[in-house]
């Protein structure tokens, strides 16, 4: 199986505003950013807010179009391919498990839903499915006919991963997915992403402003700032020898026990 | 009696929330105190008590908590007879709280300035002028450049960092002596975080305040706290010095917590980070020995005896029978 790659290739991004107050030359949000994400390996991605982080997921995504450079992915250009068919290769975990799932669909519906919007399998198939890969992120059988709402931040997070998973992605882009949850539960959905990243070979692109979490899962780790990539390298490079004064300032404000 | 008199000391603190047929006892037989110019951190799990104990002590809880305390004494002062309106008094003048999104805890109609104004004429006996001057005194003090400009803006004109240490001006604004801050950095970025987290630590050693410090954060709480207080399903399982605490934690919890965190240089890249399995016991139910018992890799049957209780190692109090066990059995 040969590796797929998902890159962004020097691309520039800026917001057009509309209307009346429109801008003619719209301010850059990304000046010139390349960056890859490879299947088995985790590409971590740091800046503060604001720095262009969500930016990059979303032209990754294929949701924004750059306004100069490209989005390759597997060496082609991404609006090449159809809707459809990116999202059988690109999925994303979000930040906040509690907006990111639908309050009034059962834990199966949730799972169930990219399956029958692809028309993939019968209601057999897609049903065997959904329970394997309940089961692959850790969540019983007994959770299937559950609401959100009786889930807590971290049963929901495996909800949301699992979800990502249902088509059998390459490459998945995950935006803080470990933020709003306690340090206990953080360490269980670094477990389980770092699992599934050996079972399916996934690339991951790993966004967080918590540069030991980043440290900890990427392989390779860039650094963002105000929409320029100020460090790029290997995850060991980057963090205990960091060249640039913005990588220094973010590992030192990086708070760790003792 | 003490020779420093405490700022602030708490016996007994309990919280029961009271909804149809159950009461859920969510805070346990809690003590504590804090000194003058002290740092004292709350931490634990989200549902842990850690917020609802920092709320009780202003009586700001929520509709249906009901609190109930042995003693509630600041400095010279009874908190727990005071009535609303007295503790209105208190609340805002000589105990002030930062909470966690400033956004939400500033009114989006008023200006900074009026909403700085107001919170000091509305407790001591100033003119419009001075309240003025202090704001802008503090506002450069929390710093914050042109203060005359900032005075005249509304919230949503500033950023997070920057309605943080409005949030931090405002609560200087009286002269507080005590300061209750429940997780005012987590929405913030690293580098804002250790920004305010400075900044806090400045205003404290200049104002002597006595600092209530809630965080989830290991990390943070060890930069900052002079005490850390450990609560788990809201009773205290383990307090005492901050070093002595995070250095040498004594209760399995406050172990297995530490060992969740990653930590660049000691945890291999990518390998399997320990976690602690299962989850906080419902608090309808009643719970006997130790709160933990659930989930603690070196239970046994006797940490179920009614008689397990909050027991001092010197200044370091630990609940739990088999005190560090846990550390000492994998050191081996």
């Amino acid at each position: 199986m040969s590796p797929h790659t998902l890159m962004l290739e020097d691309v520039s991004f800026g917001y057009r505003k509309a209307g009346l107050f429109a801008n003619k030359v719209p301010p850059k949000a990304l000046d010139a950013v390349s960056i890859e994400v490879r299947s088995g390996t985790t590409t971590g991605l740091v800046g503060e807010s604001g720095s262009g982080k969500s930016t990059i997921a979303k032209l990754l995504l294929g949701l924004l179009q750059p306004t100069g450079g490209q989005v390759l992915l597997d060496g082609q250009p991404l609006h090449m391919t159809s809707r459809l068919e990116r999202a059988k290769k690109i999925q994303m975990v979000f930040q906040d498990p509690y907006s990111s799932l639908n309050p009034r669909a059962s834990i199966e519906q949730i799972l169930d839903l990219p399956l029958r919007a692809h028309r993939i399998g019968n209601a057999e198939s897609r049903q065997a499915a959904v329970r394997k890969m309940m089961d692959a992120v850790g969540l019983g059988k007994a959770f299937s006919q559950r609401y959100p709402r009786e889930l807590s931040g971290g049963q929901r997070q495996r909800v949301a991963i699992a979800r990502a998973l249902m088509l059998q992605p390459k490459i998945v882009i995950c935006d803080e997915p470990t933020s709003a949850l306690d340090v206990s539960v953080q360490s269980q959905i670094l477990n389980l992403l770092l699992d599934l990243q050996r079972e399916f070979g996934l690339g991951y692109l790993f966004i967080s402003h918590n540069l030991a979490v980043v440290q900890h899962v990427s392989d390779q780790i860039t650094v963002l700032q105000s929409g320029k990539i100020v460090e790029k390298g290997s995850a060991e490079a980057v963090y205990f020898r960091p060249q640039d004064p913005y990588t220094k300032q973010l590992i030192s404000a990086t708070l760790a026990p003792p | 009696m003490d020779h420093q008199e405490k700022l602030l000391r708490v016996v007994g603190l309990n919280v029961d929330i009271t909804g149809g047929l159950v009461t859920k006892k969510v805070v346990r037989d809690v003590s504590f105190s804090v000194d003058q110019g002290q740092t004292l951190c709350i931490v634990g799990e989200s549902g842990c008590g850690k917020s609802l104990t920092a709320l009780s002590l202003l009586g700001l809880l929520p509709v249906g908590a009901e609190r109930r305390v042995s003693q509630l004494r600041f400095k010279d002062v009874e908190m727990s007879t005071l009535s609303q309106y007295e503790l209105g008094a208190l609340r805002g003048a000589r105990i002030a709280m930062i909470f966690q999104d400033p956004m939400t805890s500033l009114n989006p109609v008023f200006t900074v300035g009026t909403q700085l104004v107001d919170i000091l004429l509305q407790h001591k006996p100033v003119t419009r002028r001075e309240a003025i001057d202090r704001a802008k005194y503090l506002l450069t003090r929390v710093g914050i450049n042109n203060p005359e400009v900032r005075l005249k803006q509304y919230p949503h004109e500033l950023s997070g960092g920057l309605r943080q240490r409005v949030m931090i001006a405002m609560a200087l604004m009286c002269g507080p002596e005590l300061l209750v801050a429940d997780e005012p950095t987590t929405a913030l970025d690293v580098t804002v975080q250790a920004e305010l987290l400075d900044l806090l630590k400045d205003i404290q050693q200049e104002f002597k305040l006595g600092l209530i410090f809630i965080s989830h954060d290991l990390g943070l709480v060890a930069k900052i706290a002079d005490q850390v207080m450990v609560m788990y399903a809201g009773e205290v399982v383990e307090a005492g010095a901050a070093s002595e605490v995070l250095r040498n934690p004594m209760h399995p919890y406050t172990e297995l917590l530490l060992r969740c965190i990653p930590r660049p240089g000691h945890t291999v890249p990518k390998s399997v980070l320990s976690s602690i399995s299962g989850t906080i016991p419902p608090f309808e139910d009643e719970i006997v020995g130790c709160p933990f018992y659930d989930r603690c890799p070196i239970k046994e049957a006797a940490c179920k005896l009614p008689g397990v209780q909050l027991d001092s190692r010197g200044a370091h109090q630990i609940l739990c029978i088999k005190p560090g066990a846990l550390r000492m059995g994998e050191q081996q």
